[in-house]
């Protein structure tokens, strides 16, 4: 999924300043697993909003607030349609996807990011969310055990561990795991260290030009040109 | 024929001393130079780091300019932190081409631990894949394929841990550099003859030249502050509490005297190929170093 942590209110409220009808959109999907801009997110922000507002005395917002099921999806962008025709600004608890996509959808309307996205990552624990792709467009993760060099060794290296490894950790942040020392122990418990031993050539940053697209092979099979 | 004068000495059988440089944080470098013409002739060639530590300086290119200008050996040390492969071959390319053959590949330190910890970190290549890199320029294409017009040659080293705390992955990645055409290491600082003897137990059945990373300690503070902040290296207890029982003031002759030491024993045991040398901004001390080791004298 999508991991992403919602701004500072000082920053949103500097944001928000030249509108007056503000639409709080929160996202039901990854914002929602990652808590930075689900339902509950987007209330806890209204309020917040209206009581940094009602201190300062001098607010002249009016909000709204809203949850799409996913803000990334045109099907559930049609929802909202009722909803923007009278507000200034839509303030997006989306992610950075989210928010694009309503910009297209809606031209008129002004929209804000609510939230900073983050990386792909999942869930390590309660509250704590891990980075693990990168989506580079050339998933080699067949090589490594199962743990991504790109996305998980600070240097992104194809070919084995730096030299600043110590304590089994990363030489930028002593808290973070060295992938490479992971990559070597699951290969050796796999009785695969060879695929380690390979040489990798450089990435190829064309795997996929950028912007990328990507076209379900059965709209190329008949020739559509399907955004999908 | 070798490609330098630093290559040639390689396989002379002699017990080869280099050292290394770090430019200056500016545009002076009288400092630099006056280094350099200090240890030109004191040892068969010298280093120039690569924004050491990921702090931002004066260019490694532009310090193994001053070197050559001096009638010095230099070795370019090159890492992958702060140029794709375009900026890497074009480089090397004006190295060459300026007789600057001896090239250290390095993949470099991460961006967080220097001074410019919000640039990007590039590390379009690996230090393995510099290493096959140039050797794809000498026989004269780019890494594309593409043809270059004059082909340059080198003699190309890399850098190994014998220290490293979890050893078996650096070794993978040793035989890596060795398959990629490293000629050369310049081992990372050996504090325990131990791990070296161990380590060179294992290298010798590979046809490289290995030589001792020797860091120059200046106080048992600096001992620890490497242990808590340069990547990779660790100090063994021994040698901090060695530095640590001097009086105030003594220490850095004290670590002049540890190197000595351990450079001595090196060569006495015939451990490796030769040491490696590192001031870290005590340069100026490494004639002092030579002589304690009984290897001072001109190096033709």
């Amino acid at each position: 999924m999508i991991v992403a942590e919602q701004k500072p209110l000082d920053e949103i409220r500097q944001m928000i300043t030249p509108y007056e009808m503000v639409l709080i959109l929160g996202c039901g999907t990854c914002m929602t697993v990652c808590d930075a801009g689900g339902e509950r997110e987007v209330s806890f922000l209204h309020n917040s909003l209206r009581v940094a507002q009602a201190k300062s005395g001098n607010g002249t917002h009016t909000f709204s607030e809203y949850t799409l099921k996913r803000q990334c999806d045109p099907e559930f962008l049609d929802l909202l349609t009722d909803r923007v025709s009278d507000v200034d600004a839509i303030l997006s608890l989306g992610c950075g996807i989210g928010v694009q996509a309503i910009a297209e959808r809606y031209p008129e309307v002004s929209v804000l990011p609510g939230v900073n996205t983050s990386f792909m990552g999942m869930t390590k624990e309660m509250g704590v969310w891990d980075e693990r792709c990168a989506a580079c467009g050339d998933c080699r993760l067949a090589e490594t055990a199962g743990i991504c060099p790109i996305t998980r060794c600070t240097k992104g290296i194809l070919n084995g561990p730096c030299a600043g490894t110590k304590n089994g950790k990363c030489e930028a942040n002593k808290d973070m795991d060295c992938a490479w020392l992971l990559i070597y122990k699951r290969l050796e418990g796999l009785g695969q260290l060879e695929k380690m031993r390979r040489y990798y050539p450089p990435r190829n940053f064309r795997a996929i030009p950028r912007p990328k697209r990507i076209m379900s092979k059965a709209n190329i099979d008949v020739g559509g040109e399907g955004d999908g | 024929m070798a490609n330098s004068l630093f290559e040639e000495k390689l396989y002379s059988n002699e017990f080869l001393v280099t050292t290394e440089v770090g430019p200056p944080k500016g545009a002076d470098v009288s400092e630099t130079v006056h280094h350099i013409d200090l240890l030109k002739d004191k040892v068969d060639a010298i280093n120039v780091t690569d924004h050491q530590s990921s702090v931002m300086r004066f260019p490694s290119l532009g310090g193994c300019l001053l070197v050559k200008e001096h009638g010095g050996e230099p070795i370019l040390q090159v890492t992958c932190r702060d140029r794709n492969r375009l900026a890497l071959q074009a480089d090397l390319l004006l190295s060459y081409s300026r007789g600057i053959c001896n090239v250290l590949c390095l993949t470099g330190d991460s961006i967080d631990v220097g001074d410019h910890k919000e640039a990007k970190p590039v590390f379009d290549l690996d230090s393995v894949q510099l290493l096959k890199m140039i050797r794809t320029m000498e026989s004269g294409t780019d890494i594309t394929g593409n043809e270059l017009k004059g082909a340059p040659k080198f003699c190309i080293g890399a850098s190994v841990h014998p220290e490293a705390d979890f050893i078996e992955p650096q070794l993978v990645k040793f035989e890596k550099k060795v398959a990629g055409g490293a000629q050369f290491f310049q081992t990372q600082g050996i504090f325990d003859l131990g791990s070296l003897r161990k380590f060179m137990q294992y290298a010798s059945q590979f046809n490289v030249k290995i030589l001792a990373g020797i860091i120059v300690l200046a106080s048992a503070r600096m001992a620890r502050y490497i242990n808590d902040n340069v990547p990779g290296i660790i100090v063994c207890q021994d040698i901090i509490d060695e530095l640590a029982g001097v009086e105030k003031g003594k220490g850095l002759q004290k670590g002049i005297e540890i190197a000595a030491r351990l450079i001595r024993t090196i060569k006495e045991e015939n451990l490796c190929h030769g040491v490696h040398i590192m001031a870290v901004g005590n340069e100026g001390i490494v004639p002092d170093i030579l002589e304690a080791a009984e290897l001072a004298g001109v190096r033709p």
